[in-house]
């Protein structure tokens, strides 16, 4: 079964499994070298960045960025798990925004609310939206783009006309909950802890569950993945929904590390998210790539971010990197594939 | 499936001329909108709302008319506001250095058509697709705008030109940039109905395999509607500029949403292939003046939002509908007809 999905349309896959082999393993190494080159890059950039300014790896400095990169990542993560399905969210900076909204408004309302009911009913909210996303795009047979370009703007609306200009600040918050953003456990904090959970839970359901194995299989071909039995439409309203969760998730995140919500929370946070997922390897056409890679696409889109701040180089050039570094990484991938289809093609035919 | 799209293609020719295609739906609603907040809205059907209204939708307009043609052809141009927002942002830092604006308004139309070549090179010769690289040059272009002017805004163009954007032809009520708009519309729907090259992107759209086989040059068509697309844009971006006597890095910030909102209301097909122009400028009519009525009406500018959102999604969503609605009264038709 976990070779299956990526040879769904073969028919005879007996006569093929040679192919299939050499082809997983051809794919691990590619996927291994975008990983290991996100591992180089990012040493480089902090080695380059501690040099010019030691401060740089001040635990305080350390810190921030691991609590920027655990709200992207948890967006990443769940933006990776619709990618590979061959569909797009865009509309999670919306979700985080509204669902961080939600919690913050519940929170001042109700400081007695535990901060596990606070992330549930975030996660709730996001998957409600998701699940929304999931249902358009299964049924009204729209493209996932097009859906959730909308959604962006329908859900940024919703939070906007509600807040009205509003605002929740720290203060208003329980004291508790802001301790849940701050607070550490064996030194790692709360929220770096909370973004591993669910990339670990997530990274091993896609790689080693039937579950995991249908959703690479309907981003590698949707037709194939139909005639194979998987029942794509659910899985795509489920992949959606995740990504919705998840961002809602984040949403409870970025209210218990930030402390001020308004209506704007999270707004462009889509264009990160979708350039950590496609800077971390998983290919826009679906059907490869991993959350690991996204998650280190985050770490590295975090780090940028930060060593562009301690280099003092002005802060504005962070949004034209993030884009040159999403044409960088799909031209990459393009190479990369059209390497990995010549070789195989050379040993196909040596095959039969 | 295939037996399926047959059955309902036979049935469309029928259909179409029932109940009108989607481009006289979708100017019948415009009409009725337009009628509807006459009477209801105050202030709507004034001469200078009527001049409002065309400076608001000039933008959209002018960037809807090429990227009309990208989705024709099954590609799409997300970056159009970020160039429209690296054009105004190179406008002002020239006005800055004491450029004279003959030369700078050029230069601005070349950075786009520049601008739109890069977008034309990843799509066309990498072969990426358009929705991935133009989702990397929204962000790249709006960078480069933030880089060039940062956070502050560049006033005081020249009154000669500002004043001409803004104002009426003499003695009429009739914007200036109107014509702008009538020219271009023409143009456009001239290339896109009357003549091969519209032909052909009407052929690439629907099978881009065919289309060379029938001798298209896909890759080049897409190259160029690229540089168009940006040559507009940055156009628009210029006009933007002197509308509000204002450059800045952020303008036009999402504007690549009701552009798309307008062309798939239009009845042209996220899929490609299909469409059509008069349906586009319907499309921008109906979004532009459904925003304006509620402006009027003391709605917010981001829950104005909500309203173009819900609209793209039924724009896309409606005719899929309407088609999986025609299909299973077909497909009952056909039962009792042939009881087997």
């Amino acid at each position: 079964m976990t070779a299956a999905p990526t040879r769904a349309d073969s028919t005879s896959s007996a006569v093929k499994l040679p192919a299939v082999v050499a082809r997983r393993s051809t794919l691990d190494l590619v996927l291994r070298a975008r990983e290991l080159g996100i591992v180089l890059a990012l040493a480089a950039l902090v080695a380059v960045t501690a040099i010019s300014n030691p401060r740089f790896l001040s635990s305080q400095s350390i810190r921030d960025i691991l609590l920027g990169t655990a709200i992207l990542a948890v967006l990443a993560v769940g933006q990776a798990v619709v990618v590979i399905t061959r569909n797009i969210d865009l509309s999670v900076g919306s979700v985080l925004g509204l669902s961080a909204f939600t919690v913050g408004t519940l929170l001042r309302d109700n400081p007695g609310l535990p901060v596990v009911v606070a992330l549930l009913i975030g996660a709730g909210v996001g998957g409600a939206c998701g699940a929304v996303n999931g249902v358009l795009v299964r049924y009204g047979n729209v493209p996932a783009l097009v859906v959730t370009l909308g959604t962006l703007y329908v859900v940024r609306g919703i939070t906007y006309f509600w807040a009205g200009g509003q605002q929740i600040n720290a203060d208003e918050l329980p004291a508790g909950f802001l301790d849940f953003g701050n607070a550490t456990l064996l030194g790692i904090p709360y929220l770096v802890l909370i973004a591993l959970l669910v990339l670990v839970i997530t990274g091993v359901v896609l790689r080693n569950y039937r579950v995991g194995r249908e959703l690479y299989a309907m981003g590698s071909s949707p037709q194939a993945a139909r005639l194979a039995g998987i029942s794509v439409g659910r899985r795509t309203i489920g992949a959606f929904g995740v990504s919705g969760a998840l961002a809602g998730l984040a949403g409870v995140l970025f209210a218990a590390r930030f402390g001020t919500i308004d209506a704007a929370a999270g707004t462009g946070y889509e264009l990160n998210v979708v350039a950590a997922v496609v800077v971390g390897g998983v290919a826009v056409f679906g059907g490869s790539g991993s959350v690991w890679g996204a998650a280190l696409g985050a770490l590295l889109l975090t780090t940028i971010a930060s060593s562009l701040a301690v280099l003092e180089i002005n802060q504005f050039w962070q949004q034209a990197i993030v884009g040159g570094l999403i044409l960088l990484a799909i031209g990459a991938d393009r190479l990369v594939a059209a390497r990995v289809a010549a070789s195989l093609k050379k040993r196909g035919s040596h095959v039969s | 499936m295939s037996a399926d799209t047959a059955v309902s293609e036979s049935r469309t020719a029928g259909l179409t001329a029932r109940f009108g295609n989607w481009t006289v739906a979708i100017i019948a609603v415009t009409i009725v909108v337009l009628i509807i907040a006459a009477a209801t809205v105050n202030n709507f059907g004034t001469s200078q709302n009527f001049g409002f209204l065309v400076l608001d939708l000039l933008p959209i307009a002018l960037v809807a008319l090429p990227m009309t043609l990208v989705i024709v052809t099954g590609e799409i141009d997300l970056s159009v506001a970020s160039t429209l927002g690296l054009s105004s942002a190179v406008m002002g830092s020239l006005w800055n250095s004491n450029q004279p604006i003959e030369t700078i308004i050029p230069i601005c139309l070349l950075l786009g058509a520049v601008l739109g070549a890069v977008n034309g090179f990843f799509v066309t010769v990498l072969g990426l697709p358009s929705l991935a690289v133009t989702i990397g040059t929204l962000a790249l272009y709006r960078g480069l705008a933030f880089v060039v002017l940062g956070d502050s805004a560049v006033a005081d163009f020249p009154a000669v030109y500002t004043d001409w954007v803004t104002g009426n032809i003499a003695g009429t009520p009739i914007p200036n940039v109107l014509l702008i708009i009538v020219a271009l519309a023409v143009v456009f729907g001239v290339v896109l109905h009357a003549t091969p090259i519209g032909r052909a992107v009407f052929a690439v759209g629907a099978s881009e395999q065919a289309a060379r086989f029938a001798g298209v040059r896909p890759g080049r068509l897409k190259f160029w509607l690229y540089v168009v697309s940006g040559l507009v844009a940055g156009l628009a971006g210029v006009l933007w500029t002197l509308r509000y006597s204002s450059a800045r890095a952020d303008n036009g910030a999402g504007l690549e949403l009701a552009v798309v909102a307008a062309v798939l209301l239009g009845g042209v097909s996220i899929f490609g292939g299909k469409g059509a122009l008069p349906g586009v400028i319907a499309g921008v009519l109906l979004l532009a003046s459904l925003q304006n009525a509620l402006r009027l009406s003391d709605v917010s500018n981001e829950a104005l939002n909500v309203v173009t959102g819900v609209l793209l999604i039924v724009s896309v969503l409606a005719p899929n509908l309407a088609n999986a609605v025609r299909g299973s009264v077909q497909r009952r038709r056909h039962r009792t007809t042939n009881p087997l």
